[in-house]
């Protein structure tokens, strides 16, 4: 009988891919979705997938979505498990946010500032009705002043020329702040830093750690923590100070050369987010910061993640930890989707062994109780 | 003008219009007190001002002036797109001036210009529980208001009046409201509370996407919470306008450089272009 089964198992399985690649694929008389049009035109589930399989590699993260037929957790599963046969090189010089060739950046706390404000290309002040414009077959043509910022010798020299900001090396908001000693700065460190993909989580966990973990983390679920945070679940009295989004530079330092060297050229979202600090025995009332910075255009990510970074260090500031979201270990074991979605998914497999003594277990019960019920 | 075809005037249908104006009249029946209701899906995402466009929607008639405003001014980009879905769907005019205007909606800001009656305040509500911060749980509130239990409040108050010598609240600061509920006024600053008080404006507050509605109708009495002996207090920047050198008005801190420079303007731009039109006409004549 056991042997049948298994038999019948592995057909299973083998007509179970089959369909499935046959359902990826849809109908064959609607022309196939190719990588540069997911790359192109998703740009934003691209971003996403990047971010949460915590590798930059936007042709990667476009056959991850075509592979995933949409599934982004899926797809950022997929990501993972090729990212973790690469091998290291080494690590990257920090990249400096500061140099970013900015395509979009804005501050709610200030009206205006040095640089100005950028909106960029943003939803935020869209009105949601669907555009049937989009649903037809017909190229949409381009409205005159939504050109894109590129200029103009660029355009067309390369196959995919590299989108080009509007301006670069703006002063951050939090710095300037800092300048008149209303922002507690952060030390910068020269340990080290430790990396979640080579160690396990353990607590407590330095900040570092943290937000290795949050920029990978899932973007759903940051979003609710954030969220909860304010709606009283939590000590949230957040600005945002800057929000910034545009190219950076990757940077290594091979130590034969002694000089660093740039090796390209990625898209970051960073949020800085500015929270009000009442003070303690030893430092005067200030602003402190909560920071969340992610792969691609993930800004909806990174104010989350700038949230939820604020809230879990209520430790460090002396403040009381009582929600979810200032709960280190509940947010940073739970905030990673590919172990989430493995885990409650597992429930699918078969359990007959542990459920055949469960049976056997809760009858037992039944019987010592049924009986004592009729004595 | 007309409205966006294929949609009902003021986006909203009439049924969901109804429902909204019903918990209106209860809002200004009971000053004061959060009224749940519908509140729908909006072509605006929660949190940027769904509260306020459906009060707006509901109230608002085709003979109607709307002026829209955040953080005091009407060239801010939400102000601008808010402003703009009204011309679009219910096609009224709109206005700059806060004279002209019949219905204003705004975020953040009470206009320095005194409103007077017929006119409507809407506000933009992100959070209508003035207890929230101090107990999270809706269901524990609502027994808090039933039974005008607010020592939380005033404790939260004391305590901070004993560690920094006055009260650490510069925005949303709670208001009684015609001696019975304790209210948000929305994340206005404090320095705007005092003109809630009397106001000759019907006052119509909206939230949602915690689905509330509350108001203050005119002429009620809105006092901010304080002690006897620690006044409240209402603070703005020690400075003139640099544009208009008004000493009265709420001030923006405006960045100039990257060294420490910056400049103070008033967050009302409709009252400080008045005045600077008026300073100019008056050194012409």
């Amino acid at each position: 009988m056991a042997y049948v089964a298994v038999k019948g198992g592995e057909r299973a399985i083998d007509a179970a891919h089959a369909w499935l690649a046959e359902t990826r694929r849809g109908d064959a008389a609607v022309p196939e979705l190719s990588l540069a049009q997911i790359e192109q035109q998703m740009g934003l589930a691209v971003d996403r997938v990047m971010a949460e399989g915590a590798c930059y590699d936007r042709g990667l993260a476009a056959l991850a979505i075509k592979q995933a037929r949409g599934d982004l957790i899926e797809a950022a599963f997929l990501l993972r498990a090729y990212r973790t046969t690469l091998p290291r090189f080494g690590a990257s010089l920090p990249i400096d946010s500061g140099a970013m060739r900015i395509r979009r950046r804005i501050s709610a706390t200030y009206k205006d500032l040095p640089g100005g404000q950028v909106l960029g290309p943003t939803f935020d002040y869209t009105h949601r009705l669907l555009d049937f414009a989009l649903a037809g077959d017909r190229p949409v043509s381009q409205e005159p002043g939504r050109e894109s910022p590129r200029p103009a010798s660029l355009a067309g020299s390369q196959p995919a020329p590299a989108p080009a900001g509007i301006a670069a090396g703006l002063p951050r908001v939090t710095g300037i702040l800092a300048q008149e000693g209303l922002m507690a700065p952060e030390a910068p460190g020269e340990a080290e830093p430790p990396d979640l993909t080579r160690e396990p989580l353990a607590f407590p966990a330095g900040r570092p750690l943290r937000l290795q973990a949050l920029a990978r983390g899932d973007e759903g679920f940051l979003l609710a923590m954030g969220y909860s945070t304010q709606r009283g679940y939590g000590n949230a009295h957040p600005f945002v100070g800057e929000i910034r989004m545009g190219e950076v530079a990757v940077e290594i330092l091979p130590p034969e050369l002694g000089f660093a060297v740039e090796i390209g050229e990625i898209t970051v979202t960073e949020c800085q987010m500015v929270n009000q600090f009442a003070g303690s025995k030893t430092e005067p009332p200030q602003f402190t910061r909560g920071y969340g910075l992610v792969f691609g255009h993930g800004e909806r990510k990174a104010m989350a993640m700038s949230l939820v970074d604020r809230a879990l260090r209520a430790d460090e500031l002396g403040e009381e930890a009582t929600a979810p979201a200032q709960c280190q270990e509940f947010v940073l074991y739970h905030c990673d989707n590919v172990e989430a979605t493995g885990f409650v998914e597992h429930l699918k497999l078969p359990h007959y062994v542990d459920f055949q003594s469960e049976l056997e277990k809760v009858r037992e019960m039944r019987a010592t109780v049924l009986r004592e019920a009729a004595e | 003008m007309s409205a966006e075809a294929g949609y009902n005037f003021g986006y909203l249908d009439e049924n969901t219009k109804r429902m909204i104006r019903r918990a209106l009249l209860k809002a200004v029946a009971v000053p004061g007190h959060q009224v749940p209701f519908g509140s729908r899906e909006m072509p605006l995402p929660y949190g940027w001002g769904t509260g306020g466009i459906q009060v707006t929607a509901s109230v608002i008639g085709p003979d109607d002036t709307l002026k829209v405003i955040d953080q005091g001014a009407d060239d801010t980009t939400n102000a601008v797109s808010i402003r703009r879905f009204f011309a679009r769907v219910a096609g009224v005019a709109t206005t700059e001036r806060t004279g002209e205007a019949t219905v204003i909606q705004t975020r953040h800001r009470i206009p320095e210009t005194p409103l007077r009656e017929g006119q409507i305040l809407v506000y933009q509500v992100p959070m209508p529980e003035p207890l929230f911060r101090l107990e999270p749980r809706v269901a524990e509130t609502k027994r808090m208001h039933a039974l005008a239990d607010y020592g939380l409040m005033h404790v939260k108050l004391y305590e901070d009046i004993a560690r920094h010598g006055h009260v650490a609240i510069s925005y949303n600061y709670p208001v009684m409201v015609a001696d019975r509920y304790l209210m948000s006024p929305s994340p206005i600053p404090a320095f705007d509370n005092p003109k809630l008080h009397r106001m000759p404006a019907l006052q119509l507050f909206g939230a949602g996407r915690e689905k509330r509605i509350y108001a203050v109708p005119p002429y009620t009495d809105v006092r901010s919470l304080d002690f006897e002996d620690h006044p409240f207090r209402p603070v703005r920047a020690d400075a003139p306008c640099a544009l208009c050198g008004s000493r009265e008005s709420y001030l923006d801190e405006v960045v100039t450089d990257d060294r420490g420079g910056r400049m103070f303007v008033c967050s009302d731009t409709d009252y400080c272009n008045t005045r600077q039109a008026a300073a100019t006409q008056e050194a012409a004549e």
